[in-house]
């Protein structure tokens, strides 16, 4: 069977060009607010979403996305509500891949079989689950995997040679590489360093490789598209969110818009990005 | 568990994942793995090595002052009418508490990898001016993330680490106690990764830490039970010790774990009691989860977020627990109870009248434990407990709740 991700990144290959993955964080800052958003990422020009799932202990994020995440749990959302939005996103849309994103703690308490069922029913085609490593596979990883939802791997600056390979074992859909050590929402690296570690990447491994952490601009965008299979931006969409609340956080009639006139941008810069990147 | 087959030594684990049963692993960002796995690897190392022991050693004998005594509480015990009462006197350590033994032993490993800046989280701040003072011992920067709620409630510590030449980042997210800190701690970590060692203070986190912190810390129980067996020509009936992440308690317990006839109990923070959230029981009162890279029990929602604490000590003040403790409980080696706030309160005053020793608040705890159970016991029985902190600290938390003007 072709996944729903196969299927995307084989078909932006045809048109040679990068993917562009949006991150947003589900429920920010409530339901309705944040489905209206993932239902204008496609439209504007997202290849792939990344439905972030909110946590309280955030351990890898910057303020941007802490924030976020603080909004969404006060505005009522749980992991139950973050698998509707997908549901709910699947009514119109059955071709965008949906990835979520967060950390185990949820999941673990949702219970991983009933989160596995529940989040194949809601359309989900991957996971990227930020404090398991390939040494916590066991706990959700290889049972993800066996019922067919890719579990996507970050790799970073610090995964050098020899660990690479234990990396990319068990990982499906797209390496996410995060072209920088440290918390989402930092500085953008140079590109030129980008492109050798994505080579590095696919020396190991068939699977696009997707670059991310830092892109901030349509040009940012350009210039990592040059260099990988697809560029992923989040804190910079949240941060449209966030510019666009009222002084309580509260969304307004210009959230949505927000997001999609800037999700436009970007898509303009992946969009004159060639895929460059060695097969 | 029930079905958790009955091990033949209490004291083996962890296993090589850093698994005590179900608890413990390394649940962390990939960007920290390799970090991880070095630090495993250099521990492992390190302590099979006579010269980092004898190091470790030394600076214990010269530079904290081991061993601490182990004292009998004579009019504690006469008061009680129970049970013989004897404290280890960790507060009478360099920098007032059992933290140091950690630091020293955190920061000599921090050296032979070559790191060059050194990270800490702390709570009630004993954590945070150990690790500036071997920092400062050791002429290495230190940075030390403290909630914003600590450094208000705990500032005469915050003015004992500026003065050791660290620099004290006050943590606003969340609601600013030791799990935000420790938050913050692991994201300049992430940020920081080439030069950084960070220097976990409680018997938590990721795998190697809970192991390599507890091993710090067993030469407190080490010291007691020796200490003991020639004070009483035996091994004492009960050990107590408060437990927050707990580091202290571990270090006493550990090496009591193989002794049948000891019965080992933990003291949590109820704070304002079980009902709701105003507590710290993570295991009275929590369930098991994955927070700061470990499955421990945790004070959480049904939604698996973290819930904020609650205790009168700083140093408590955490929604969870060190994974060892964890496995200790579910197989039944060890009990663990909470002690409210009044409660521990009550016990910090008794013991400066009774003993002149001023408490800190977090083995006011156990004190308290100490206070219900040594009646209940005959006068031939002894309870050992862990005096892990001093109270200098405190002496304006609790005068502002006594009322006592200066």
């Amino acid at each position: 069977m072709t996944s729903r991700m196969d299927t995307r990144f084989a078909k932006l290959k045809a048109e040679g060009r990068p993917a562009l993955v949006t991150y947003f964080m589900g429920g920010d800052p409530d339901y309705a607010t944040s489905l209206g958003i993932m239902k204008a990422l496609p439209e504007a020009g997202a290849d792939v979403i990344e439905l972030g799932m909110p946590f309280s202990d955030p351990m890898a994020d910057g303020p941007t996305i802490q924030l976020a995440g603080q909004r969404a749990l006060k505005g009522g959302q749980t992991l139950a509500k973050t698998l509707d939005l997908a549901r709910d996103f699947r009514k119109d849309d059955s071709d965008t891949p949906i990835v979520m994103m967060g950390y185990y703690n949820p999941i673990y308490i949702y219970g991983v079989d009933r989160f596995l069922d529940d989040a194949i029913e809601a359309g989900i085609d991957g996971l990227i689950i930020v404090d398991l490593p390939p040494e916590m596979d066991d706990e959700l990883c290889i049972p993800a995997l066996a019922k067919g939802i890719n579990f996507i791997r970050l790799t970073t600056p610090t995964t050098d040679e020899k660990r690479l390979p234990t990396v990319l074992n068990n990982t499906s859909g797209f390496v996410y590489y995060v072209s920088m050590n440290g918390i989402t929402g930092s500085a953008l690296p140079d590109p030129s360093r980008i492109s050798g570690a994505v080579a590095r990447i696919k020396d190991h491994t068939d699977l696009p490789v997707c670059v991310g952490f830092g892109v901030k601009t349509a040009d940012h965008a350009k210039a990592i598209g040059a260099a990988a299979d697809g560029v992923v931006v989040g804190t910079a969409i949240v941060a449209q969110v966030a510019g666009s609340l009222t002084k309580d956080g509260a969304a307004t009639a210009d959230t949505v818009s927000a997001v999609s006139t800037f999700v436009r941008g970007l898509s303009t810069g992946v969009r004159s990005a060639r895929l460059v990147a060695a097969e | 568990m029930n079905d958790t087959p009955k091990p033949n030594s209490f004291r083996s684990g962890p296993d090589e994942d850093g698994r005590f049963g179900i608890f413990g692993g390394r649940f962390v960002a990939e960007t920290l793995m390799p970090l991880i796995l070095d630090l495993q690897a250099e521990w492992e190392k390190a302590k099979n090595d006579p010269e980092f022991q004898k190091e470790l050693a030394d600076l214990g004998t010269h530079y904290i002052g081991r061993p601490s005594p182990l004292y009998y509480a004579e009019r504690l015990t006469e008061h009680l009418g129970g049970a013989k009462i004897y404290f280890k006197r960790e507060e009478l350590n360099h920098t007032g508490s059992h933290k140091i033994n950690n630091c020293i032993g955190q920061i000599l490993l921090a050296k032979r990898m070559g790191k060059t800046r050194i990270i800490a989280e702390t709570g009630a701040g004993q954590h945070g001016v150990a690790s500036a003072t071997v920092a400062a011992r050791f002429g290495l920067p230190c940075v030390v993330y403290m909630g914003a709620t600590d450094v208000e409630r705990q500032a005469p510590n915050v003015f004992r680490m500026k003065l050791l030449g660290a620099e004290v980042k006050a943590v606003t997210a969340g609601s600013g106690t030791l799990k935000d800190a420790m938050n913050e701690a692991l994201r300049d970590w992430v940020t920081n990764v080439d030069d950084t060692y960070y220097l976990i203070g409680t018997a938590a986190g990721p795998h190697p830490y809970p192991e390599m912190v507890r091993d710090f810390q067993a030469v407190i129980g080490q010291e007691a039970r020796q200490q003991i067996l020639e004070a009483e020509g035996r091994l004492p009936d009960v050990v107590i010790a408060a437990v927050g992440g707990g580091s202290n308690a571990i270090g006493l317990f550990h090496p009591f774990l193989d002794d049948e006839g000891v019965k080992i109990v933990g003291v949590e923070a109820g704070g304002h009691g079980l009902d709701g959230n105003e507590h710290c029981a993570s295991i009275t009162a929590g369930s098991p989860g994955v927070l700061h890279g470990n499955r421990t029990y945790l004070l959480q929602d049904n939604d698996g977020q973290i819930l904020e604490g609650h205790s009168i000590s700083a140093g408590l003040d955490y929604p969870g627990i060190g994974p060892e403790h964890s496995w200790l409980n579910d197989i039944g080696r060890a009990e663990y109870v909470p002690i409210m706030d009044d409660e521990a309160l009550e016990a910090f005053q008794l013991l400066t009248k009774l003993e002149g020793i001023i408490p800190a608040l977090e083995p006011s705890h156990a004190i308290a434990e100490v206070i219900k159970r040594s009646p209940k016991m005959g006068k031939d029985q002894i309870i050992l407990m862990n005096l892990s902190g001093r109270g200098d600290k405190d002496i304006f938390t609790v005068g502002k709740i006594l009322g006592m003007g200066l």
